[in-house]
């Protein structure tokens, strides 16, 4: 693509940009702030990218993928403020699902061991798990708050915390979960996924890119059923003290 | 003694009374007066924050809670209900031990509470208040509590269910020998089946005894109280 070509693309930003101004919806400063962060962090990751593909070292491997922990941790724990240490759970649960994924696909040689494979895939899954730690947390706290006294009921009648919020639990595990079981369902069908997208774009054999494409969205599943699980199962001691009581929070 | 606050703010501060072995004590006094926050304490839901709780001169805090809550009821206000049959809800405190509650004690706890057979397999949702009320009775009396705490559990029933239940409570204080703590705003039904009375204000006991100082007390804050109630 020419730079000429990349400039007119702004056209895309310009529509909704008066159709914001022209409806007063009051996004423009939102979309023009977006635009210019996207156009940054890609040009940036670009360049990164190039150059870890070049220097073929795995320090700068696990850098990258260290950032892409770290920046995720760090957007998913707002929606778990009240979850006692809620940071160091969401990181550890990237730091495993990463640890699994990764493990399967090159310990069985699925792809490469290399940094142009592991990257891109790293940060498919990353992404996801972050998303998935925001939907898990959003809902689990909502459920907590709206079933109180269904939580109250069970410890009152000598049940234990994991028995007084499994519903709650399961509940929050399976509601996080189902857009990406939904969305592989109509995968192909209603759109095609961005990577095999870019992979036919880019001039590779369309069922070369289905392979690689039906890689991530298997990798995301078990990503997806990790995440959800491990948070879930981190999470929930800390809403209970010693006593077995639903510690007390402002909003939990 | 003892003291509950939360954020430092003191919702019940020194504390410090009996409720008597197979009697039945009711607790009166204005909302927000620490009545519910002092029946969770005693069931174990929290903790004192000072002092210390005995059940039979051993310390609550001793006991490992979830044994504590089982042979302490409470029957929660607005009688929280599962979502699924009264079986369901009426086994769920043997289910929670991975036991099983047979079909026929099922039906004989219903009967404790007047409830009878056909109602077994109904959806606990489509009871009436009264009838889920009697429902959370039945369901706190599975575990065989020594004592059970009732929280204002007739408070938004008809007279007769109010009637039907306090006659429940009273048989099981007179043949089970439960002790009971029964929260009530009803002056006249604290005075009908408390053998004592605790009135609470502003988080401290203002006056505890026999059951009839809720008309017989000179203490000018409960009169008024007693007065007001009975206006509404």
């Amino acid at each position: 693509m020419t730079y000429t070509a990349l400039s007119l693309t702004l056209i895309f930003v310009l529509i909704p940009l008066v159709l914001s101004r022209t409806l007063k919806l009051n996004l423009e400063k939102d979309t023009i702030i977006a635009t210019i962060r996207s156009i940054t962090q890609l040009l940036t990751v670009g360049y990164v990218l190039k150059f870890v593909f070049e220097s073929e070292s795995f320090i700068y491997i696990f850098l990258m993928i260290a950032l892409m922990i770290i920046t995720a941790t760090l957007n998913a724990r707002k929606k778990g403020k009240t979850i006692k240490g809620i940071t160091w759970k969401i990181a550890a649960t990237l730091v495993i699902v990463e640890a699994v994924t990764q493990g399967i696909l090159l310990t069985f040689e699925i792809v490469p061991a290399t940094a142009q494979y592991i990257i891109p895939i790293s940060g498919m899954l990353i992404g996801n798990s972050m998303v998935l730690s925001i939907l898990f947390l959003n809902r689990f706290t909502a459920e907590i708050e709206s079933s109180r006294d269904q939580i109250e009921l069970i410890l009152s009648l000598g049940g234990t915390p994991k028995q007084a919020i499994h519903k709650q639990l399961t509940n929050a595990i399976r509601a996080s979960m189902i857009p990406t079981i939904e969305s592989q369902k109509t995968i192909g069908l209603v759109q095609l996924p961005g990577m095999m997208s870019g992979q036919i774009i880019g001039g590779a054999d369309p069922i070369q890119a289905v392979q690689f494409q039906l890689l991530i969205i298997f990798a995301l599943l078990t990503s997806a059923g990790l995440t959800s699980i491990l948070i879930g199962f981190l999470s929930y001691p800390t809403l209970f003290n010693e006593r077995l009581q639903m510690i007390r929070s402002s909003k939990a | 003694m003892f003291c509950y606050s939360v954020d430092k703010m003191p919702i019940l501060n020194d504390i410090s009374g009996s409720f008597f072995k197979e009697k039945i004590t009711t607790l009166v006094g204005p909302s927000g007066s620490g009545k519910t926050t002092l029946l969770k304490m005693c069931n174990g839901l929290i903790s004192q924050t000072s002092g210390e709780i005995f059940i039979e001169a051993e310390p609550i805090d001793s006991i490992e809670p979830t044994s504590l809550r089982k042979s302490i009821g409470i029957v929660l206000q607005n009688a929280p209900i599962i979502q699924e049959t009264v079986f369901d809800n009426i086994a769920l405190p043997y289910t929670l031990q991975e036991k099983i509650l047979t079909e026929k004690d099922a039906i004989s706890f219903l009967e404790i509470v007047g409830l009878d057979h056909t109602f077994l397999y109904r959806q606990a949702k489509d009871l009436s208040g009264g009838q889920k009320q009697k429902l959370s009775i039945a369901r706190s009396l599975v575990n065989n509590p020594k004592i059970l705490l009732l929280d204002e559990i007739t408070s938004a029933l008809d007279p007769t269910s109010v009637n039907e239940i306090e006659q429940l409570i009273l048989n099981l204080n007179q043949h089970s020998r439960v002790t009971i703590v029964w929260i009530t705003h009803n002056i006249e039904q604290a005075k009908r089946i408390g053998d004592f009375t605790w009135i609470l204000m502003n988080g401290q006991l203002v006056q505890s005894g026999k059951s009839d100082i809720l008309t017989a007390s000179s203490n000018e804050q409960i009169q008024q109280f007693v007065k007001g109630v009975q206006e509404i």
